[in-house]
């Protein structure tokens, strides 16, 4: 019994992954064991998410071994992890919101009956049982878009138990869940575990690690760090070895500033479970860091100041002037913008050119009196600001598809630029392009503010927050439980971490 | 310098807008080059004027299409909002009233239909398809109830000049009207604010929405101007046959769609060009009138117009995944 409770179920051996000239993982090991639960540690960008890819078959590894119950693991596609006794559930949902939780349940191993025809009644049976065992009180069925956020997470968790594995892992599991959920899904990792099964966990909440945690492996920058039995660590070194990095040198010194002039007051602004009465100011030349774990309700917090949510309560002044009834065209012709966390989604016309793209937002400064563009304008202020930002592109007509991560996004920067705005909040400006993209938006960052914009800077990376802003607003389960000076308070990686996964 | 500059990048757009086009104007080159081959009087005036006429109707009720796939949309009612105009102008003159007011009145007619598509499809999540499809039918029906299933016939003589009417006794009058609103929709979609918006909304609707641009107006205003096409259409076709005829513009929308992706416009939006169109409504003349001229039986005429509009799309396609 007590080898079979050490046996190694899975182990990474030397993983490397590229993407697009950017290492993402170098050389990281990881072991699980069987009857323990692992915690898999480190920042946003850490490479958590590409090792676990890896693992389930959802991306190949330039270099590397996975081995799993002694033979290499072969994985063509993700469904086979089934197969293998591997259970995962991941941060985003994998459910069919059309569907009742039992048919999700069974997705594409429904019962069948004779003819082909799926046998509901047994169907739903089932899933009862599988509830009742995990103690979960959820009808099983509800139409799974009915349930509640942490309900499909239950649903989620109850899916991958339901295939009898071996390695179950979780993505962040308790992110979304409430006090009460987490209880439960703690009681069932830990019979799990009595079972033998080998658990990786990929969380932020130090509340987590302490309860349920048997051992953490720590990756930062996509390097593996450490690795520790729970019992011979301190919350404080494994805080000290996530976020660890030095402050290189790559953040350019600060500009000077004072705050004088207010450019941005949000007052007692409010969403219902979301955010909770939020107050600040910012001022003209000053940047200013939203700090917060992902779920915080920073990225909520932008979409409300610039009206691409609706709030319940509040008010957002720019400079001196109350935007009532705010919407994102209203905002901007009101001098305040936004550049969005997710430049393909939401922030590039991908099929369009470089000029389409960075005049959208400002077409009234290149238009006649009938309406028509004024293309010698539009193309002028087009090439200025691929001048100023260093846009690599053949020229302005090249599409946007086909330009790299860091120049798409200073193609969605310069679209601001060009719309002259006073506040601009930029929403993980940063992420996903390689450190000479980075530092040319740091720059860009400190000549804004020189002309007395103010920016919102949000982001996921400590020691960018505290190498750029000049103050941090920390945000935790849609609070604001923190507002610091980021050099008077000699801010540190550690004092952000503390209080954003309390 | 700059201004040099600014030129010399120009003309290497407008040459990149016919390059771009090469591909249509090629294989319109093709079919003409074939078609005169084999039939001998296909490249005489009368024909090729013959040709012109036959695609100008569709082709300027392609034009508003391609604003609209453009714009991330679809119109299907286009063809019974021809036949809403035509129907209404009809029966107003043969109820007496000056041709002029009665024309007037069956466009402004006519764009309420496209005016209520517009409303619908920008202020819910209805699928353009289905509106636009139920507002086709809804159309029809309008028309048959107004004219009771029968022509409207007896129309003032003069009435025949729109669409009967000749140019120095050579140019087809139709043929000016397309050329005409060519142009308007042209600089609407290729050189105006609106346009490009229509552009940013069929391109990506959030990036638009989040960079300030009102997308529940552009696609109002989008739907509006594909019936307004429609409308004139209508007007056109029923000076042709003076009369009102309830069955008027029935598979016109097919048409103007195979025209607009001929012509190179994404369905998927964000990509459209009025010049592609119009060279598309053109390949399909050309087909159907050289097809004719080889006396080739009009059920495999389908045939033909069919692998033709999979064949070009599929073209296109390649040819922008190697660009």
């Amino acid at each position: 019994m007590e080898l079979e409770q050490n046996r190694i179920i899975l182990s990474a051996k030397n993983i490397t992954k590229t993407y697009s000239g950017v290492k993402v993982l170098d050389d990281v090991c990881m072991d699980v064991r069987a009857g323990e639960v692992l915690a898999l540690m480190g920042e946003n960008g850490a490479g958590k998410s590409t090792l676990i890819k890896i693992i389930t078959g959802v991306e190949k590894a330039d270099a590397g071994e996975i081995v799993y119950m002694g033979r290499p693991l072969a994985i063509h596609r993700p469904a086979d992890i089934y197969g293998k006794s591997i259970g995962i559930v991941h941060q985003e949902f994998n459910l069919l919101p059309e569907l009742n939780v039992a048919q999700n349940l069974f997705i594409a191993r429904e019962p069948l009956k004779k003819l082909g025809i799926v046998n509901e009644k047994l169907l739903t049976r089932k899933a009862r049982e599988i509830m009742r065992k995990l103690e979960i009180d959820i009808d099983v069925e509800e139409r799974v878009s009915r349930l509640s956020v942490a309900e499909q997470q239950l649903v989620e968790i109850a899916k991958s138990l339901s295939y009898d594995c071996r390695l179950l892992i979780l993505d962040e599991p308790t992110a979304a869940l409430a006090e009460k959920e987490t209880e439960i899904l703690f009681r069932v990792i830990n019979s799990l575990k009595e079972q033998g099964v080998a658990i990786v966990l990929v969380s932020h909440r130090m509340s987590d690690i302490r309860r349920i945690v048997d051992r953490t492996t720590v990756l930062r920058d996509g390097r593996f760090i450490a690795s520790h039995r729970l019992c011979e660590t301190t919350e404080e070194q494994l805080t000290k070895e996530i976020v660890g990095r030095e402050l290189t040198a790559y953040f350019p010194p600060k500009p000077e500033h004072k705050r004088i002039k207010p450019m941005l007051e949000v007052k007692n602004l409010s969403i219902k479970g979301v955010l909770h009465d939020i107050s600040f100011t910012a001022y003209s030349g000053e940047i200013l860091a939203i700090a917060g774990l992902m779920g915080s309700g920073r990225t909520e917090l932008a979409h409300a100041i610039f009206g691409k949510l609706p709030a319940d309560s509040g008010e957002v002044v720019v400079n001196g002037v109350s935007l009532k009834r705010r919407s994102p065209s209203r905002s901007i012709r009101n001098r305040l913008g936004y550049a969005t966390e997710d430049r393909k989604k939401d922030g590039l016309m991908l099929n369009l050119d470089i000029q389409d793209n960075v005049v959208l937002s400002s077409y009234d400064k290149f238009i006649d009196r009938i309406g028509l563009v004024r293309e010698r304008a539009a193309a002028r202020a087009t090439d200025e600001q691929m001048e100023r930002l260093h846009v690599r592109a053949t020229n302005r007509h090249q599409t946007v598809k086909y330009l790299s991560g860091g120049n798409q996004q200073k193609v969605v920067l310069a679209k601001w630029l060009c719309a002259d705005v006073d506040v601009l909040i930029m929403d993980e400006p940063t992420r996903g392009i390689d450190i000479g993209a980075k530092i040319e938006i740091y720059h860009l960052i400190h000549q804004l503010v020189a002309k007395g914009v103010c920016v919102i800077f949000i982001s996921s990376e400590l020691p960018e927050i505290i190498g750029v802003s000049h103050r941090v607003l920390i945000m935790n389960k849609g609070r604001l439980v923190g507002d610091m000076d980021t050099d008077e308070d000699n801010l540190t990686q550690e004092m952000i971490y503390s209080y954003s996964a309390r | 310098m700059e201004g040099s500059r600014l030129k010399e990048l120009r003309s290497k757009k407008a040459f990149k807008a016919i390059q771009n086009k090469s591909g249509i104007l090629l294989g319109l080159i093709i079919l003409m080059a074939f078609f005169s081959i084999q039939a001998n009087n296909f490249l005489s005036q009368r024909n090729l004027l013959n040709i012109l006429l036959q695609s100008s109707i569709s082709a300027t009720v392609a034009l508003g299409m391609t604003v609209v796939i453009t714009g991330g949309g679809i119109d299907l009612s286009v063809g019974s909002v021809m036949a809403i105009s035509s129907i209404t102008a009809a029966s107003f003159m043969a109820g007496g009233m000056h041709m002029a007011l009665a024309i007037v009145l069956a466009l402004l007619i006519a764009v309420c239909f496209g005016v209520v598509n517009g409303f619908i499809i920008s202020r819910t999540t209805i699928a353009p398809f289905i509106v636009t499809l139920g507002m086709q039918s809804i159309a029809r029906g309008i028309v048959y109830i107004i004219c009771n299933g029968v022509p409207i016939t007896q129309l003032p003589d003069e009435f025949h000049i729109f669409g009967g009417g000749k140019l120095a006794d050579v140019i087809p009058l139709p043929v000016l009207f397309m050329l005409f609103f060519a142009v308007i929709a042209y600089i609407t979609l290729h050189k105006s604010k609106f346009g490009r918006h229509v552009f940013a909304v069929g391109s990506n609707e959030n990036t638009a929405y989040l960079s300030g641009v009102d997308v529940v107006k552009i696609k109002q205003c989008m739907y509006m101007l594909c019936s307004a096409f429609a409308a004139v259409a209508g007007i056109i076709y029923a000076s042709r046959v003076i009369s009102g005829q309830p069955n008027a513009g029935e598979n016109y929308e097919t048409d103007a769609i195979a025209a607009t992706v001929i012509g190179g416009t994404s369905m998927a939006g964000g990509q459209g060009s009025i010049v592609g169109t119009v060279l598309g409504a053109l390949i399909m003349g050309i087909l159907s009138n050289g097809l004719n001229m080889l006396s080739i039986n009009y059920y495999y005429q389908r045939i033909a117009i069919g692998i033709v509009i999979i064949g070009a799309v599929y073209l296109d396609s390649i040819r922008s995944k190697r660009r």
